[in-house]
C-alpha cells in the first residue's frame, strides 16, 4: 500500500500547490473566460493569447482508447520538460471544451492524474505552457454505447 | 499418453461402441489430422473461447466477416471459397472445419466438433509426444460462460473441467461477468495461473483495500508468469479483454478497470526481457485478431501473440514486422472446435524457429476421455430434464456467427417480437452460440448455447427513431472503425421488424440510412417505436430471461424454418473477400 499512499499524497500535494500558487486577479478573469468558452480555440486564445503552438508526442499523455465511463475518463500526464508553467486539458466536443488547468510552481514535478467528463467521442488535447511556447498532444477518446462484445 | 496408448484407446473405444466408427477410415483420418512431425524441444497448446461447450457441437464459420482498410482481404476477413483459394490444398474435412460451405451435408459427413472429453484425449496425446515438462496448455478465456451448467454453477463446472484438462495458464473476458468474489473463488479453485497485465483495481477500490495481486501496481491478477520448458524459460503474459466494462456490465466488477494498456505492456516486455532472460515471450491475448495485429506492429519484443475473442479459426499465423523484429499472431477459433499447436525450437538460449498447426477437433476421431466424460455427466445430471427438453425441431440450419443476422438470431428476434408484442427487436451480435442442423431438435441446451449469461433479462420499451439509429451507428462503429483499437470485437446488433441500409466504409454517424419498418413505412428520427431486446449492459432489465421468452415461442410450434434473414442492404463492399453468399443484397 505504501507506493499507492505515496502517489495519493503526492497528488494531494500537487493540488494544494496549485491552490496556494498566488494568482493575480487578471489571471483569474482570464481563466473564467477560458472555462466558459464554447470552442476549444476560444479557450486557448483566452488563456494564452497568440502564443505559438507546436504539436508533439514528446511527453506522456495517457487516456483510454474507449472510455469505460464517459463521466470519469482517467487522464495521466507526465513530463520532464523544463520550465513548464501550466498544463491544460481540452475536450473538443464538450459544450465547454476546457476541462482543467494545472499551474506549476517553478521546480514542481510536472505530473498528475485526473478525471475528465466527456459527453461524446472527441479529441482530447493536453497543452503544456512554457515561457515562450505551447506544446500540444492530441488523442481521440471514444465514448460509446456498451454491449455486444463477442 | 503416447501414440501407442492413443491408438489402443481408439481401438478400445471402437470395440465399446461396436459401431466400428474408429476403425478403418476414421483411424486413417485421425492419423492424417493428428500425427504431427516432431519439431523443436517445447510445445505450447492453445485453446480459446470454448464458451463452456463441454459436449461436442456443430459450429458454422461465417460467410460474412468484412475487413476494411488495412484489414481488407487480410485473414480472417477472407471467407469460404476465397479462403480455400488462398489456402491451396486442404482436405475436404479441413475445408469443412474452416468454412461455412455446404455446411449441412459436410456436418453430417464429418460429425460434431469439440467436446471436452474429446479435447482431453487430443491434449493428452499431443503432450505425451513431447518430454515431460516440455509442454504447456494455454487457455485464452471465455471458458466459464456459454452453457446452462456454467451459469448455474457460476463458472465452477468449467474451472473443474479445465483442471481435468490440465490448463496451465489462462486469461479472461466473460469470466468477468460473474461477481468479483465469485471470480476470485474460481481463480483460487483453478489449478493453473490466471494472468492479466491489463486488469487493474480502480484507485478508489485500491484505497478501500479490495483484494489484488499487487498493491503497488494495482494489478488484480498476476500480469505474467515464467515457465521452464525443457530447460528453456518461456514468459507468458496475460492480456484480458480490454473492453470488458464497456461490452459487458460494469456493475458486476465495479472495482476493476481494463484497457489495452499498450504502454504498460511494452514496459513489461522490456522488464521481462531484461530481468528474466526468457528464451521466448508469449502474449496470451483476448484482444481479438485485428487488435492483436495492430499491437504486434507497435510493441516489440513479443515472439507470439496467441489470440482469441474474435473466434477466428486462423489456419495459419500472420507474421508482423516491428522495431524489435517479428511477432507471430494467431487466433484459435471457438467453442472447442480447434486446438492450436505451437512447437518451439531453441538454440543458444534463444528462439530459433517454430511450427504452428491449427487442429480441428473432430469428436468422432477422438474417443472420449473417461474421467472427463464422467465429470461432464455428473455436472449435467441434476439438470438433464431442463437441458434435454425438445422445444421444437429445426426445419432449416440454425446458426449465429457472421457480421449480420444469422438464422438463430432471426429466430430470437422473431420470438421477441411475437412474445413481447413489439414492433422491433434487437439482439446482441455475440460470436458464441452453436449450430443446429436441419431435422435436429432445438433443445433447451441449444437455446442456452445462444443466450446463456448473467444478464439475460428482456425489456420492452419505446424508442425514438433517432435512438435506434444511434444504437445501429454505435455498434457499427465498434465493428467497422478503421482503427482496430476502437473495435470491440462483437458483430453487428441483430435486428427484427425493420430493414436498413449500411455503408461499412462510411464514417461514424453516416453508415446507417433508409430505415424502413417491415410494413414498408419509412422510419424517422422523431417517430416512436416499441422495441424488445435483452442483455442490457447499463442496468438490469425487468423482463423474463430471454431463454424463457424464446422457449415459449418454440414450444408453441412443432418446428421452425428460417427462410429470410433481416440483414441490411450493404453499400460499398461488393466484392469484399470477407463477404460471400450474402443474402441481404447490395445497394
Amino acid at each position: 500500500m505504501t507506493g499507492l499512499l505515496t502517489r495519493r499524497r503526492f497528488a494531494q500535494a500537487m493540488v494544494a500547490l496549485a491552490a496556494i500558487g498566488s494568482t493575480p486577479l487578471r489571471a483569474l478573469a482570464r481563466n473564467k473566460e477560458a472555462f466558459e468558452a464554447k470552442m476549444p480555440d476560444e479557450a486557448l486564445k483566452a488563456l494564452f493569447g497568440d502564443k505559438p503552438m507546436e504539436a508533439t508526442d514528446a511527453f506522456e499523455f495517457k487516456v483510454p482508447e474507449i472510455a469505460e465511463d464517459g463521466s470519469i475518463v482517467p487522464v495521466t500526464i507526465s513530463t520532464d520538460m523544463p520550465g513548464v508553467k501550466s498544463i491544460s486539458l481540452l475536450v473538443d466536443a464538450n459544450p465547454n471544451p476546457l476541462s482543467a488547468r494545472f499551474n506549476f510552481m517553478p521546480g514542481a514535478v510536472t505530473e498528475f492524474k485526473t478525471r475528465i467528463k466527456m459527453g461524446e467521442s472527441s479529441d482530447v488535447r493536453a497543452v503544456i505552457e512554457t515561457d515562450d511556447k505551447l506544446y500540444v498532444s492530441t488523442k481521440n477518446v471514444k465514448v460509446t454505447l456498451g454491449g455486444c462484445g463477442g | 499418453m503416447n501414440r501407442r496408448e492413443f491408438i489402443q484407446l481408439l481401438m478400445q473405444a471402437a470395440a465399446v461402441t461396436g459401431t466400428g466408427v474408429f476403425a478403418g477410415g476414421a483411424h486413417a483420418s485421425s492419423r492424417a489430422l493428428y500425427d504431427l512431425p516432431a519439431f523443436g524441444s517445447a510445445r505450447l497448446l492453445h485453446m480459446t473461447d470454448s464458451h463452456a461447450q463441454l459436449l461436442p457441437i456443430y459450429f458454422r464459420e461465417p460467410n460474412v466477416n468484412i475487413g476494411l482498410g488495412e484489414a481488407l482481404g487480410r485473414w480472417p476477413h477472407v471467407v469460404g471459397r476465397n479462403l480455400l483459394a488462398e489456402l491451396g490444398e486442404v482436405s475436404p474435412r479441413e475445408a469443412h472445419a474452416l468454412t461455412y460451405l455446404d455446411f449441412t451435408q459436410a456436418a453430417e459427413k464429418f460429425g460434431r466438433v469439440g467436446g471436452f472429453a474429446h479435447l482431453k484425449t487430443l491434449v493428452d496425446r499431443l503432450r505425451g509426444e513431447v518430454a515431460d515438462g516440455a509442454s504447456l496448455l494455454l487457455d485464452g478465456g471465455d471458458t466459464w460462460q456459454g452453457s446452462g451448467t456454467a451459469l448455474w454453477t457460476r463458472g465452477r463446472d468449467m474451472v473443474e473441467a479445465t483442471n481435468l484438462l490440465g490448463v496451465d495458464i489462462m486469461t479472461g473476458h466473460w469470466e468477468f461477468t460473474y461477481l468479483e468474489d465469485e471470480i476470485h473463488d474460481n481463480v483460487d479453485a483453478f489449478n493453473g495461473e490466471f494472468v492479466a497485465q491489463n486488469t487493474y483495481a480502480t484507485e478508489d477500490a485500491l484505497f478501500d483495500g479490495i483484494p489484488v495481486y499487487d498493491e503497488d501496481s494495482g494489478h488484480v491478477f498476476k500480469p505474467y508468469t515464467i515457465r521452464e520448458l525443457n530447460g528453456h524459460r518461456v514468459a507468458v503474459i496475460g492480456q484480458a479483454f480490454p473492453y470488458t466494462p464497456i461490452a459487458n456490465p460494469k456493475r458486476f466488477i465495479p472495482n476493476w478497470t481494463f484497457g489495452i494498456r499498450e504502454d504498460e505492456l511494452a514496459e513489461l516486455v522490456e522488464v521481462i526481457r531484461e530481468d528474466e532472460d526468457p528464451a521466448a515471450v508469449v502474449l496470451l491475448s483476448h484482444n481479438g485478431m485485428d487488435v492483436d495485429l495492430k499491437l504486434a506492429s507497435r510493441v516489440p519484443g513479443i515472439d507470439f501473440i496467441l489470440g482469441g475473442h474474435t473466434h477466428d479459426g486462423m489456419p495459419r499465423p500472420i507474421e508482423v514486422e516491428n522495431s524489435g523484429g517479428r511477432t507471430v499472431v494467431t487466433n484459435a477459433g471457438s467453442n472447442g472446435k480447434f486446438l492450436a499447436v505451437l512447437d518451439l525450437d531453441f538454440g543458444g538460449g534463444r528462439l530459433k524457429d517454430y511450427r504452428y498447426r491449427l487442429l480441428p477437433v473432430f469428436s468422432e476421431l477422438l474417443p472420449a476421455d473417461p474421467a472427463m466424460q464422467a465429470h461432464i455427466d455428473a455436472v449435467r445430471a441434476p439438470h438433464r430434464e431442463v437441458l434435454d427438453e425438445k422445444l421444437a425441431v429445426a426445419d432449416s440450419l440454425l446458426y449465429r456467427r457472421g457480421n449480420f443476422n444469422g438464422s438463430f438470431d432471426q429466430l430470437i428476434v422473431d420470438a421477441l417480437r411475437e412474445e413481447l408484442d413489439a414492433q422491433i427487436a434487437l439482439s446482441p451480435g455475440f460470436r458464441w452460440g452453436t449450430t443446429v442442423t436441419p431435422g435436429e431438435a432445438i433443445t433447451m441446451d441449444r437455446l442456452l448455447d445462444q443466450t446463456c449469461m448473467t444478464y439475460p433479462e428482456t425489456y420492452v420499451r419505446e424508442m425514438s427513431g433517432a435512438e435506434l439509429r444511434n444504437v445501429l451507428e454505435s455498434v457499427a462503429d465498434n465493428l467497422f472503425n478503421a482503427d482496430p483499437y476502437f473495435q470491440q470485437g462483437g458483430d453487428m446488433v441483430r435486428t427484427g421488424g425493420f430493414s436498413y441500409r449500411l455503408d461499412p466504409t462510411a464514417a461514424m454517424g453516416e453508415r446507417v440510412s433508409n430505415m424502413t419498418l417491415a410494413n414498408g413505412k419509412t422510419m424517422d428520427d422523431g417517430g416512436t417505436y416499441k422495441v424488445a431486446g435483452w442483455a442490457t449492459v447499463g442496468s438490469q432489465s425487468p423482463g423474463d430471461p430471454v431463454w424463457d421468452v424464446v422457449a415459449r415461442y418454440l414450444r408453441a410450434r412443432k418446428s421452425v424454418r428460417i427462410d429470410h434473414l433481416e440483414s441490411p442492404v450493404l453499400k460499398n463492399v461488393k466484392g469484399n473477400p470477407g463477404l460471400a453468399d450474402y443474402r441481404g443484397g447490395h445497394a
